[in-house]
């Protein structure tokens, strides 16, 4: 038994703005007062401090075949952060892409505690579960790709789409994921001829189908399972300049079936195709503003090392011909594909100021809160660590200008973000940090302190400095247990992986069992996850 | 009671072929279909039965065992874990943090196989892909200083060369097989094109083949081939729609190493700027790729790590067992479903036997017998579940066929964890 007493708690899903509150705990829940016995609770005193629900990550890359293959490549980011072995902890390394353990700590120190991974192919998701289940004290789950999966693109050529449904189903079941990821609809497949797709309705080699069937579909197929989580859309042409239009029209194309664009600044530059890509936050976040149906997250640069990962294969094979340096590839059988390349993001380079400006202009235009929120794409835009910078940027103009003035002139020409003169409040940061991306999630008991949610909570000693307040939370609490305190990591636990499991008609997995004697080299029989054979798992109910 | 358990995989190579039909009467294994001569000897030779730990050649109960295990590690200064590749991902895991607890070093027999292909990819990245990537696309195969039908029997008709796939309806009509090599193979026998080479010529042979993929003709000689040789197979390169290189020990152990490997990479980073080219290195056993991928995660470094300092080192050289090892830099060996003995060369392998040892593995091999601590454990894939790598990284969860009457490796390792946390 826990009690968090007198702090100024921000709970934005509960409409709670910085009331003066006591928060109880019991058995991993919020519970209320009367069924605490306080002669044994323990509390934490509060009063002074800022009182949130644990982060909620909504799309991380920190888990799996990718994230393990930037690991592997650069030895030289072990080098950036080493964390020694504690009677408590395990030693690690890596700042870009830490290894497990250090992740989970990371992200605890930083006061989150449910942390989303961003894409498996359903092929390796295996590999996926077993990093997940050594990364301690957050929750987490991962988004299954099928933007180029075979099976659905044959239903798709011969108007099968009720097949296409149960396939979905059992695939996400399969691959004990939480959501539908799109990446490169089309466009992954077209790679392993060397080729792309720049247009909805450019065609995919082989199968006769289109990026918009693909989008559709499976945005008709993601609403009739009622999954928690809309289709988690990474569109087409990432990075290239004068992307802004086909973003919108993907956005026009999903309103209807709801849709989250993920790290939308790499989907939202104007100028002319193959020159220097400009920023077009008006444009696009006009676009978010309009459509009732569409959510972003914002993939802001931090300055400095990232790596870059992504299923995108064809993007990542063009951002390697542009800057060289090391690349890697790996196209997988039926399903999917991905690539990573280092990249560090240079202040003093224009193209990466203009990047950084258009991060920030789509958080400080995007009217509503709860359609926007905090991501690095990690670690694409760069770590996660860099959210409390990114946090002070938003909240405190003057620093934000002072930020500004440092770029190079030409990213800093006809810049929109001087004129942006909002500042981003304590409650509108606990949406885009915790409450925007729980409910977007479909997640019903995180990201919020209501009685019955999961008690994972994040106390914070004010400060006008507001990237120190978000780097060193006072403590942190998860299921109930205290993980942080003054600061300090005192506690290692296993954490949750959360999935889902639609219902699907069986008769379906013979035809997928036809499917994989004529594409895979694995048989049907041993493709499945089972639960029991995951660490610590959930099924989410899709209701 | 006779049974057939069908989709069992084999764990032999880094294959995981996982079509196998098992056939068992009361809880023996007495028929093997469609596994290779290795796979079917590994199934049928396996003996299952119940075995009791041995410490100083005498029988002991499994609590003094790990007690003797635990006081071995406990007591060295440098303790090393070696091996890892036939074990289960799930026991890797346990290894690493055992070894990084004790700060010991931890290596696995990518060490002497594999390791010059992390260091390159750690120089340049690489493009690679999945098995069925190559069964469904690949229309130019090339094996350079590998020789799979003898080392990954069924890798040809399941995976490469004889396999039919989306777009080789025809199976090898389809495709072109090249093989390089120093000498005349069972797999150079059936390939369309061999290119023999002279030893120690690799590198000068793919700068060759990147110069003349970009249009430039070397003007100097390699001894044993003629150019000639070299623009046909530069244009095959250029020319095919998806070519696949895979390579082996031949690559990674002669002179160059990790430079072959490197300008390997590089080549075929390249090519994708004309066609779509990928790259796989021959991994041996069932789960060496697995020991790589679960040493990266658990520390950021494949192999040779060091946790002696408190945090993850890597050193190619420094904390490769063979060389710590040779340097007695080592006071205590922790052994692992791998057989040292024959893979090390002289020096490390009598270092070995001049210090205390733990050895855990199902099988007895030529190093059980020098080891302080036995450790017989059950078979990953045989008479225990687990997960594996095959050799493109794909994971599978391995089958088990019998019942198990010994402990498996992560069961011993967690009881040596606490064992250890205890002293």
């Amino acid at each position: 038994m826990l009690g968090i007493t007198g702090g100024k708690v921000f709970d934005p899903i509960n409409g709670i703005d910085g009331r003066l509150m006591d928060i109880w705990i019991k058995d991993g829940k919020v519970v209320p007062e009367e069924m605490i016995d306080k002669s044994e609770a323990q509390i934490i005193d509060a009063s002074g401090k800022v009182v949130m629900p644990g982060g909620v990550d909504i799309h991380s890359h920190i888990a799996g075949a990718k994230v393990n293959s930037g690991r592997k490549m650069c030895p030289e980011d072990s080098l950036r952060l080493l964390r020694p072995r504690s009677q408590i902890t395990r030693s690690g390394s890596g700042l870009t892409v830490p290894s497990t353990h250090l992740t989970g700590y990371l992200y605890s120190e930083m006061g989150y505690t449910t942390v989303m991974e961003a894409a498996a192919a359903p092929l390796v998701a295996r590999h996926t579960h077993e990093e997940l289940e050594d990364i301690p004290n957050i929750d987490k789950g991962v988004f299954i790709t099928m933007g180029n999966n075979h099976f659905i693109m044959k239903c798709i050529r011969d108007g099968e789409l009720g097949k296409a449904k149960d396939y979905v189903a059992w695939l996400v079941g399969a691959a004990k994921g939480f959501a539908i990821k799109i990446v490169n609809p089309g466009g992954v497949e077209n790679w392993k001829y060397g080729k792309n797709v720049q247009n909805l309705d450019d065609e995919v080699i082989g199968f006769g189908v289109t990026p918009r069937q693909i989008l559709t579909t499976l945005g008709q197929i993601n609403k009739d399972l009622k999954l928690p989580h809309p289709l988690h859309i990474h569109g087409l042409r990432l990075g290239q300049a004068g992307n802004v239009d086909i973003t919108i029209e993907t956005m026009e194309l999903m309103n209807e079936f709801n849709g989250h664009f993920c790290h939308v600044q790499f989907m939202s530059y104007g100028g002319e195709r193959g020159s220097l890509p400009q920023s077009a936050s008006k444009k696009i976040a006009q676009a978010i503003n309009e459509k009732s149906g569409v959510s972003v997250d914002v993939g802001q640069i931090v300055f400095g090392p990232a790596t870059t990962m992504t299923s995108d294969g064809p993007a990542q094979f063009s951002l390697h011909q542009r800057i060289g340096g090391k690349w890697i590839n790996d196209d997988l059988e039926s399903e999917s594909g991905g690539g990573l390349a280092p990249l560090t993001f240079k202040r003093n380079n224009p193209l990466h100021g203009t990047m950084w400006l258009t991060g920030l202009e789509i958080f400080l235009l995007v009217d509503d809160p709860w359609k926007v929120f905090l991501t690095t794409d990690h670690p694409n835009a760069g770590p996660f660590l860099g959210y409390p910078q990114v946090i002070r940027l938003l909240m405190d103009r003057d620093y934000r200008t002072r930020e500004f003035e440092r770029l190079h002139t030409k990213a800093k020409k006809n810049a929109l973000l001087p004129e942006l003169k909002r500042e981003y409040t304590l409650y509108e940061i606990a949406i885009i940090t915790r409450g925007g991306p729980a409910r977007r999630l479909g997640l019903k008991n995180k990201g919020h302190l209501g009685i019955g949610a999961d008690a994972d909570l994040t106390v914070y000693l004010p400060d006008d400095d507001k990237e120190e307040m978000f780097s060193h939370p006072a403590w942190v609490v998860k299921d109930g247990e205290i993980v942080v305190k003054d600061g300090h990591l005192v506690r290692e636990q296993p954490g949750r992986t959360m999935y889902v499991s639609p219902n699907y008609d069986p008769q379906i997995e013979e035809d997928i069992k036809a499917h994989f004697k004529e594409s895979y080299t694995i048989s049907f029989e041993n493709y499945s996850i089972r639960s029991e054979h995951m660490g610590p798992n959930e099924k989410i109910s899709c209701d | 009671m006779s049974r057939i358990i069908e989709d069992v995989i084999c764990k032999f190579c880094g294959c995981l072929c996982d079509d196998i039909a098992v056939e068992t009467e009361d809880d023996h294994i007495v028929k093997i279909k469609r596994a290779c001569p290795n796979g079917r000897s590994m199934f049928l030779d396996y003996d299952s039965s119940f075995s009791k730990p041995l410490v100083n050649g005498r029988e002991v109960e499994w609590d003094e065992a790990i007690t003797a295990a635990a006081d071995i590690l406990d007591k060295a200064d440098s303790p090393l874990i070696y091996g890892l590749s036939s074990t289960s991902s799930e026991s890797q895991r346990k290894a690493v943090e055992l070894a990084d607890h004790l700060g010991a070093v931890i290596d696995s027999t990518s060490s002497v196989c594999h390791f010059p292909t992390s260091q390159a990819l750690q120089a340049v990245g690489e493009a690679t892909c999945t098995l069925g990537e190559v069964k469904n696309r690949a229309d130019l195969l090339i094996y350079w200083g590998c020789n799979p039908l003898v080392s990954h029997i069924r890798h040809f008709s399941r995976y490469s060369a004889n396999a039919k796939g989306m777009l080789l309806p025809n199976g090898r009509k389809d495709r072109t097989v090249v093989v390089v090599d120093v000498r005349p193979t069972a797999t150079s026998k059936v390939a369309d094109i061999f290119l023999q080479i002279k030893p120690e010529t690799d590198y000068e042979i793919l700068s060759s083949l990147r110069a003349l993929v970009h249009g430039k003709k070397p003007e100097y000689c390699i001894d044993g081939v003629n150019i000639e040789q070299l623009e046909q197979l530069a244009a095959m390169l250029k020319n095919c729609r998806y070519g696949v290189i895979f390579f082996g020990m031949g690559l990674t152990m002669s002179t160059g190493r990790s430079y072959n490997v490197t300008e390997l990479f590089t080549l075929v980073a390249e090519l994708n700027k004309f066609n779509r080219f990928s790259a796989m290195p021959m991994r041996g056993h069932g789960n060496v790729a697995g020991a790589d991928q679960v040493l990266t995660w658990l520390s950021g470094y494949p192999t040779a790590v060091s946790f002696a300092c408190g945090i993850p080192q890597i050193g190619p050289g420094e904390f490769t067992s063979v060389d710590m090892l040779a340097g007695k830099e080592i006071d205590a060996a922790f052994i692992i479903a791998s057989n040292p003995a024959v893979h090390f060369p002289h020096a490390a392998a009598s270092h070995l036997k001049k210090i205390p040892t733990i050895h855990m593995a199902p099988v007895s091999n030529g190093f059980t017998g020098d080891a302080d601590v036995i450790l017989p454990t059950a078979c990953y894939g045989i008479d225990a579940p687990g997960t594996s790598y095959r050799m493109d990284n794909v994971p599978l969860r391995l089958r088990s066929v019998l019942k198990k009457k010994r402990p498996t490796d992560e069961e011993v390792l967690i009881q040596i964890i606490k064992a250890v946390k205890k002293c």
